[in-house]
């Protein structure tokens, strides 16, 4: 049982991981909108290995529902296949491959600092008992409303101003 | 015998999304492939929380996934909008089409 649950800690990661290489590597925002939900989908596999199974609901729900099908609306909208070559002045010096070497140069930084950083402390094993986790929704819906009732309401206000920023943003000028 | 995952691995395997998501917005020359690669990373920190709320006993770490999730959609919902916008504006979705405000 144990020995199940690391094997699906290495499988799911590796998928996380080659999924979001392939989202980055794409030209076309179509195969990369459907990569991201396989990516999703082996991270909500993470949450339920970590005893989240309600974190791993609304992962796929509101992620893979409802974000992810925002994004294939405005793909599908836009209708634009693939994303220009590199042309003229931008694929040469400044303007563009230096800086996205540049970025590229910094992301690989950032994971080797990490690894340093991780290496550093010793490995804490994850503590076994899934019982002793309050992983519950009704713990999670007691502690939401009773704690964090005031930022739950902040949250309902963001998503109104959100909505209506949208809706001022993407409609047509009438002039 | 399969090495048993630990926090550090967790921890690890999020920090490599997050690197991910960061080449992602530095490499493509694409508004809507930048978005979902602030996804990616929203995911990465999304990972971390759960992680960390299990090694400490805590139902916290899921609650503040939970705020995460819905700031994600409120981002999604604007940049879409703004990309729309832009779209109307330039025909193009390359960001170095819009270069109106470079000095």
């Amino acid at each position: 049982m144990a020995d199940m649950d690391a094997l699906l800690f290495w499988v799911l990661g590796a998928g996380a991981i080659v999924a979001s290489l392939l989202v980055i590597g794409q030209r076309n925002p179509m195969y990369s909108v459907l990569l991201l939900i396989v990516s999703f989908a082996a991270l909500s596999g993470l949450y339920v290995l970590l005893g989240a199974p309600f974190v791993a609901a609304i992962q796929i729900i509101i992620y893979a529902g409802a974000i992810m099908v925002l994004f294939l609306f405005v793909v599908m909208l836009l209708n634009v296949p693939t994303e220009d070559p590199p042309t003229g002045y931008h694929a040469r010096l400044l303007g563009g491959a230096g800086p996205r070497r540049f970025g590229a140069v910094l992301s690989a930084g950032l994971v080797l600092e990490l690894a340093w950083a991780l290496r550093r402390l010793q490995g804490a094993p994850m503590p076994d008992d899934a019982a002793a986790v309050p992983s519950s929704v009704h713990a999670i819906g007691v502690k939401l409303f009773r704690d964090y009732a005031f930022a739950f309401e902040a949250t309902s206000v963001l998503i109104l101003v959100a909505m209506v920023g949208a809706i001022v943003l993407a409609r047509k000028e009438k002039s | 015998m399969i090495p048993e995952p630990t926090l550090n691995s967790y921890l690890m395997l999020s920090a490599v999304l997050f690197a991910i998501g960061t080449a992602g917005v530095f490499l493509r020359r694409n508004l809507i492939t930048i978005l979902l690669s602030v996804e990616v990373m929203l995911n990465a920190v999304n990972l971390t929380f759960v992680a960390a709320g299990r090694f400490y006993h805590s139902v916290e770490g899921q609650i503040i996934v939970f705020f995460v999730m819905t700031v994600a959609a409120a981002e999604a919902a604007v940049g879409l909008a703004i990309v729309i916008a832009l779209f109307r504006h330039r025909e193009s979705l390359n960001p170095d089409a819009f270069t109106s405000l470079k000095w």
